[in-house]
């Protein structure tokens, strides 16, 4: 704290988000906290405990399951929800593929990444969520970018981009109807770099994956991929040990691994500065064209 | 960005700026080079804007794909909302909220100021002052953006000329005080070859006032928030009804104006009931002053009903308890303002209803002239409207505070934000 009263770009950002979170929880019913395990959604986790502290979370989680995760990611989410005492909804994607609600997609490019929407979209119905928050954020994608705090979804749950509601001040609209819900994102304003800088302030623990490990990996594409079960090789693609993290999380089929040997927060902080790719950069998803994430969300991804 | 230290980095001041403009006025290209020279921009970006701009057929590349991120921008080659946009240098974090600039997107650019520090109004040195011009300058105006930055561009195409530099100059002071503009500063670049936008310009040596880039690296923002007239919105009850916390009652919020302290006599409205803060809560540990716009939690001494919407002042400065309040209005939706319409408001936390008693004057946002043709408010109008709620709110007047000075006007029927008002 200083004595001219000027806050730093976290604490500005910190309060900002527990701004927006709180609003969230006073303003709608059943709010709920999409949690993936990723860095985003692990802080976002912590600003919401801030926010409500000594409080618990006025609200659950809400972790949307491809069956396809990093075994380091399920460990720390259980860990962490009992650390909490927080309640944790698992929506399966497997589950919808056995209720026959959608088909997995066939051949070495297949990925349970798209089927995740229908997945999250009949659990919010399920459970009657009103609300729910992500770690979007609007420097992670051009589609992303002109994305409202409080982003309405009408009762498909559909994003209408060119019929926003405009948003000034910090005065948030949830106004709705019945059947209708809204996608929050708390840290919007937030950058890739402030999250690692917030992740070496607060000292938040993050799953082992985003540190420098071993690993089997292939190369597809230039992108670098995770050895598992479901994942086959095309032709001319083989297994190889590599030195590698995460700089990203999604479900193994599309998370790009980067090779690094950066083994704490300062290193990986001293790697991204240095870096000319974004992280989004080894998503497979967001190759598929150029609207590829405009039109997900369109649908109801996160 | 290796000259970023990880330590230093961690505790940067964050600028919020918003441009306006049309592709014509180098907008685009000023936004591309300043995130360019930043290294903001990154490989994968690049090679993806390339390859757009490429496939459309353009000599050059197209800066405006960046930006443009909805595809129905892309194929029609417009802007039609707000994009946001960050970058960063070794002293500040900005962020941009960049804006269509023509008479059509009036609203976007309202918005888009509603959060700045600070404005960039491109002037084109061959044009001079322009319609345009002033209609973004009114808005930078009526929205109170603390801060202005004049860039006059394309000064490659008038030879760099100081007189030209200053004839504009001189409009411009002539103009902004006919809008009460206060704090503004004048910078000569061109946004096409580099001058004086991150590098000081070797053309106009006549020059010896800052680039674009530290003219913004160096802005006072700290008198941007009201540190005078304590507010404090209460937004949410904490009550955790825990064995260790069991009489815990926290009232939290974002602090909208002024300074706070534990054992400070606050009234609460608007009951106005007398209490002291015992303790100004945060997960981190207790603090000993808070100030916007701080998010944190109070604990009282007495034990008595506030809930959300309530707000918490002091009593030698307590804000407007009104039921009838006069504002400057921007309507946004494309369904015309209801003359004795009702609608619903939130201003700061609180929620009321409202009707529209009647519409003084609306302003020509190009020649600032005051119309008085009825009561016509239409997609884009600004007007000077008064109306009535069913309780009353807890305002100042928003040149006092843009926290409690602003309020959003929501359609009953569709839930959608309609119109934004700003107490006069």
């Amino acid at each position: 704290m200083t004595k001219n009263r000027i806050l730093s770009h976290l604490d500005e950002l910190e309060y900002e988000s527990i701004y927006v979170i709180r609003e969230v929880a006073a303003q709608f019913e059943r709010p709920v906290l999409l949690f993936s395990g990723g860095k985003d959604s692990i802080i976002m986790t912590h600003l919401a405990m801030k926010a409500f502290w000594p409080a618990k979370l006025p609200f659950p989680l809400l972790h949307i399951d491809t069956g396809h995760n990093f075994i380091e990611t399920m460990v720390y989410r259980d860990n962490m929800v009992k650390k909490l005492g927080a309640s944790l909804i698992v929506g399966s994607v497997q589950e919808s593929i056995n209720n026959g609600r959608v088909v997995e997609e066939r051949g070495p490019m297949a990925s349970r990444n798209l089927l995740q929407t229908t997945t999250l979209l009949d659990t919010l119905e399920k459970y009657k969520f009103d609300a729910a928050m992500g770690g979007g954020r609007r420097d992670e994608e051009k589609a992303r970018a002109k994305e409202r705090f409080f982003s309405h979804r009408d009762e498909f749950g559909q994003w209408d981009p060119k019929n926003q509601r405009p948003e000034l001040w910090n005065i948030f609209n949830g106004r709705k109807n019945q059947g209708e819900h809204f996608r929050v994102f708390p840290i919007s304003n937030w950058t890739e770099m402030d999250v690692w800088q917030y992740i070496l302030k607060e000292n938040i623990e993050l799953p082992e994956i985003y540190f420098t490990h071993q690993r089997e990996v292939f190369n597809r594409d230039g992108v670098w991929l995770a050895k598992a079960p479901f994942m086959t090789l095309k032709d001319g693609e083989t297994f190889e040990v590599k030195t590698v993290r995460c700089r990203t999380i999604g479900d193994i089929s599309c998370t790009g691994l980067t090779l690094s040997e950066a083994n704490s927060l300062e290193e990986i902080i001293a790697e991204i500065a240095a870096t000319r790719v974004t992280e989004r950069g080894g998503r497979a998803d967001d190759m598929r064209s150029e609207a590829a994430m405009e039109d997900r969300k369109k649908e109801g991804y996160f | 960005m290796s000259e970023f230290s990880t330590n230093g980095y961690l505790d940067m001041e964050l600028l919020r700026f918003t441009t306006a403009g049309s592709v014509d006025d180098g907008k685009s290209t000023l936004i591309g080079r300043l995130l360019y020279d930043s290294k903001s921009i990154f490989e994968d970006q690049l090679e993806a804007v390339k390859r757009a701009s490429i496939r459309r057929g353009n000599e050059h590349i197209d800066l405006a794909l960046l930006t443009d991120g909805l595809r129905a921008e892309r194929e029609q080659g417009i802007t039609i909302d707000v994009a946001y946009r960050y970058f960063a240098t070794p002293k500040r974090k900005f962020i941009i909220a960049d804006t269509p600039g023509h008479i059509q997107y009036t609203r976007n650019m309202v918005t888009g100021a509603s959060t700045a520090n600070a404005a960039i109004i491109l002037i084109d040195a061959r044009n001079g002052l322009t319609e345009q011009t002033r209609r973004h300058s009114y808005i930078a105006s009526l929205l109170r953006i603390p801060h202005v930055i004049i860039c006059i561009n394309k000064m490659d195409l008038m030879d760099f000329s100081e007189q030209r530099f200053n004839e504009i100059k001189a409009d411009f002071i002539d103009f902004a005080g006919v809008i009460q503009l206060v704090d503004y500063t004048f910078v000569p670049i061109s946004a096409l070859l580099g001058d004086n936008v991150v590098d000081a310009s070797v053309n106009m040596p006549w020059y010896d006032g800052g680039t674009l880039r530290h003219v913004l690296e160096t802005l006072e923002i700290g008198n941007d928030n009201n540190l005078v007239d304590p507010r404090f919105p209460v937004q949410y009850v904490i009550r955790p009804l825990s064995d260790e916390f069991h009489d815990y009652r926290g009232y939290a919020g974002r602090v909208a104006g002024g300074i706070f302290k534990p054992g400070d006599e606050v009234v609460v409205l608007p009951s106005m009931l007398k209490t002291r803060i015992k303790s100004i809560d945060r997960y981190n540990g207790p603090c000993e002053e808070a100030w916007a716009p701080m998010s944190v939690t109070f604990t009282l001494d007495d034990d008595i009903d506030i809930s959300r919407g309530d707000m918490l002042a002091k009593a030698d400065n307590l804000p407007i308890a009104t039921q009838d309040v006069d504002m400057m209005m921007c309507w946004m939706s494309e369904q015309p303002m209801q003359l004795n319409g009702k609608y619903a408001i939130k201003h700061t936390t609180r929620d009321v209803r409202c009707v529209i008693k009647s519409v003084n004057y609306k302003v020509n946002v190009s020649t600032l002239e005051h119309i008085h043709d009825g009561s016509n408010v239409g997609l884009n109008d600004i007007a000077s409207v008064s109306i009535r709620t069913t309780k009353p709110l807890f305002v100042d007047s928003y040149s006092k505070n843009r926290r409690t000075g602003s309020l959003i006007i929501i359609d009953e029927a569709t839930n959608r934000t309609v119109g934004v008002g700003m107490v006069l």
